[in-house]
């Protein structure tokens, strides 16, 4: 049951992340000791500025 | 489990949809409760997802659940991130819920409710839903590429440049009106005013503090952000009774529109971080909340409807936004039933975040249920205020006048029985000086949300007026975050639309390029903005269709590239499935386009009116709008900006449709498919796809 419900908001925190245009850093960095272990990661400051950065690059923009 | 077993439950929950549907569309006289129309919105939603979209995945387009999508192919744990279904649809509804369905169905509520509600949740379930979803399937099958990059492959190089030219003139009236809505209901609000003022030195605080004290940890700065916002609100109630600071927040409608276009312009060129990310945070937050808690609230209040199923407005004479049924009421209520804007979403973000091809109908089908359910609840918080108090609100000062007497004599002879002392208490309730002719969609859904927090909470008047101005804050705050990044985006599309001739302006990072382009582009709305605050018609009269007529359009664009894939897919057998939302939204915008132009009631075509204005020059006459021949020249001059406006949607939309006509035409004479997808990929086995984000939940 502690199992499922820290899944539960640790989802919950995803998404509240997601909906602001933040992916989830563990999983960046994840990625990137997987994929491209020969380059360092972005700390998780340098992540979220460029991921604030770049939702706001322009583009569709928000909904009505 | 046998087959007819398998459905049994779903038939049950149909046969409920349609019991709750006939309740509320055949009471006569007697008031219906609120809930009748959730339940027949819910029920029906449900079984449309469990057969039409499970038939538009599984046979329309054909999803394929080994097909490596476009996250899983890229995956750079940034742009392209494989993402946990409910995480996404978080995702996916938080950028497509916005202001839209939330005023279209309060401004649709002058005809009764049950033609709003009928449009909303068939043209969900037959066309905004369809259009998300097949947009989403389009765009992920193509790496996913953007609407205008899509029309561009599919259609070709003219149609592409047509499409995004079109894109931007709706942007920019898309800017006007939200402008437009945040005006009405701040204009001579000093609580307002105050409260969405303050918005601005706690997002900066917000913004430094996530900068340079705790970058990427966005959880508590928000809660503490939250927090100042709501201490905004009640120093907001003392700011508007003190003697000295009242009348500083205290402005008037030309006032506010001088200072949002300022802010437009000095925000929009401001480092994202300070202002518009913290802000955005906020906003997105509290829009999310507030949704919520409408639905507990409505649920939990079971309120009865006051306004009429159908009003003597159904004629067309309205007094909210002129125009008959067909097919002004398909065009005001937009978002809700089908928003062309969602198609940049579906093929913006949301397709790159995909992890499986099996969830788009939950992601794209199931997320836009969820809006039109928002608008159902905008629907019902507008229907169960008093219809007198509801249209002594939305309607325009030049025909009920400004003092709530005028107000309460005019509303009454339309039959809407409403007394002088109702309308003040009404305006005493929610803490403001006047509640009169505050057309825009936003002061009304507030008075309805007060009514119905105030239920859940209690608290009397004081958590009345409490409850009013944090519905006003949370739609000007996601207002505001959408003016701002607009702009942004505006600019962006507006140099490189300008960069095609001198290709210095198109240096994003060029100084004197940004702040031309900016100028331009904040100019653009500010004028739309600055001729809707000063119309006597209250603006929104006016400029609400405009906006329907340019957002229904981009849906039809949206669709017409889906129709033009399955025929590139030799599946245009199932292709009706596009056709016959694109049909009914050609007919609706076209028609209302024309009417725009050319009707003869001058309420209604732009022409008309212009002509009997002119008309009236030509005698030397001053009509009503106008106080001086200087201002008649000017409404005049904005007649025709307005028509050449509406002819240029209309141009777009129509040359939209030759080219997809032709490109369908060519699909049949070849004999294979000639559609341009991303080359098949099997989706790797699960020991290697992906990482902790696909998982959880």
């Amino acid at each position: 049951m502690r199992k499922e419900l820290k899944t539960l908001a640790h989802g919950l925190r995803q998404m509240a992340y997601l909906m602001v245009g933040l992916p989830d850093y563990e999983a960046y960095a994840d990625h990137m000791r997987r994929a491209h272990p020969e380059r360092p990661p972005m700390s998780r400051g340098e992540f979220f500025r460029e991921r604030q950065a770049a939702r706001y690059r322009g583009g569709s923009g928000r909904c009505c | 489990m046998t087959s007819l077993a398998k459905h049994i439950g779903w038939i049950a929950l149909a046969v409920v949809g349609a019991f709750a549907l006939g309740t509320v569309a055949l009471a006569r006289g007697e008031t219906i409760n609120a809930l009748w129309i959730v339940v027949a919105a819910v029920a029906i939603y449900l079984v449309a997802y469990r057969y039409y979209a499970l038939y538009l995945a599984r046979t329309v387009v054909g999803v394929n659940p080994l097909r490596v999508t476009p996250a899983v192919r890229h995956n750079d744990g940034l742009d392209y991130v494989p993402t946990n279904k409910y995480v996404l649809f978080g995702h996916h509804f938080a950028a497509i819920a916005g202001a839209g369905p939330l005023v279209g169905p309060v401004l649709a509520a002058q005809m009764g409710y049950l033609p709003g509600m009928l449009w909303i949740i068939f043209g969900v379930v037959l066309a905004g839903a369809v259009q998300d979803f097949m947009v989403l399937f389009v765009s992920t099958r193509r790496d996913g590429r953007s609407l205008g990059e899509l029309v561009r492959e599919e259609l070709g190089y003219a149609p592409g440049v047509i499409a995004l030219f079109g894109a931007f003139l709706i942007m920019i009236i898309i800017l006007a009106v939200l402008a437009l809505i945040v005006v009405k209901a701040l204009a001579e609000s000093p609580w307002g005013t105050f409260t969405v003022a303050a918005t601005i030195p706690i997002a900066i605080g917000m913004g430094l503090w996530m900068r340079y004290v705790r970058p990427g940890r966005i959880g508590g700065v928000s809660v503490v952000g939250f927090i100042l916002l709501m201490l905004a609100i009640i120093l907001g109630g003392q700011v508007a009774e003190s003697p000295t600071w009242g009348p500083l927040f205290t402005l008037t409608g030309v006032q506010l529109t001088w200072l949002l276009v300022g802010y437009g312009f000095v925000a929009s060129v401001l480092p994202v971080w300070l202002l518009l990310a913290p802000r955005d945070y906020l906003s997105t937050f509290l829009k999310i909340g507030a949704i919520v808690a409408l639905a507990i609230g409505i649920v939990v209040m079971a309120p009865e409807l006051k306004m009429p199923a159908l009003t003597r407005f159904t004629d067309g004479t309205g007094p909210v936004w002129a125009g008959s049924l067909f097919p002004f009421l398909f065009i005001t209520i937009a978002c809700g039933a089908v928003s062309g804007f969602h198609s940049l979403i579906s093929s913006g973000t949301t397709p790159k975040l995909l992890d499986n091809e099996k969830n788009m109908r939950f992601i794209g089908y199931g997320g836009m249920l969820m809006e039109s359910f928002v608008a159902i609840m905008a629907l019902v918080a507008a229907s169960i205020i008093e219809p007198g108090v509801y249209f002594a609100m939305n309607s325009p000062g030049a025909l009920i006048g400004n003092t709530a007497q005028t107000a309460a004599t005019a509303v009454s002879q339309w039959g809407f029985v409403v007394t002088t002392e109702m309308l003040i208490q009404t305006a005493k309730d929610v803490g403001e000086a006047t509640i009169i002719s505050r057309a825009g969609g936003a002061p009304t859904l507030a008075v309805g949300m007060a009514h119905i927090f105030s239920a859940l909470t209690g608290g009397g008047q004081a958590m009345m007026a409490f409850w009013y101005h944090f519905a006003i804050l949370f739609e000007a705050l996601f207002i505001l975050t959408a003016v701002d990044a607009g702009t942004r985006a505006g600019r962006f599309m507006l140099q490189d639309l300008l960069g095609t001739f001198v290709p210095a302006l198109r240096h994003t990072h060029s100084w004197p390029a940004n702040v031309l382009a900016t100028a331009l582009c904040v100019g653009a709305w500010g004028y739309f903005l600055y001729q809707g605050v000063v119309d006597p018609l209250g603006g929104i009269n006016t400029f609400w269709p405009l906006f329907g007529i340019s957002n229904q359009m981009l849906a039809a664009v949206a669709l017409m590239l889906c129709t033009v894939v399955l025929f590139k897919m030799k599946r245009e057998r199932y292709a009706w499935a596009a056709i016959l939302p694109t049909a009914w939204l050609l007919a609706c915008t076209l028609t209302a386009g024309w009417q725009k132009l050319f009707h003869a009631d001058p309420r209604v075509g732009f022409l008309t009116h212009a002509a009997s204005l002119q008309e009236a020059l030509g005698r030397g006459q001053v009509v009503a709008p106008a106080k001086s021949l200087e201002q008649m020249q000017q409404i005049i001059f904005n007649d025709y900006v307005n028509a050449g406006l509406t002819a240029l949607f209309m141009f777009v939309v129509i040359s939209m449709l030759i080219f997809s006509i032709r490109a369908c035409l060519q699909a049949l004479r070849h004999d294979r498919p000639t559609a341009r997808e991303a080359p098949f990929e099997a989706l790797p086995g699960p020991s290697v796809s992906t990482g902790p984000v696909g998982r959880g939940m």
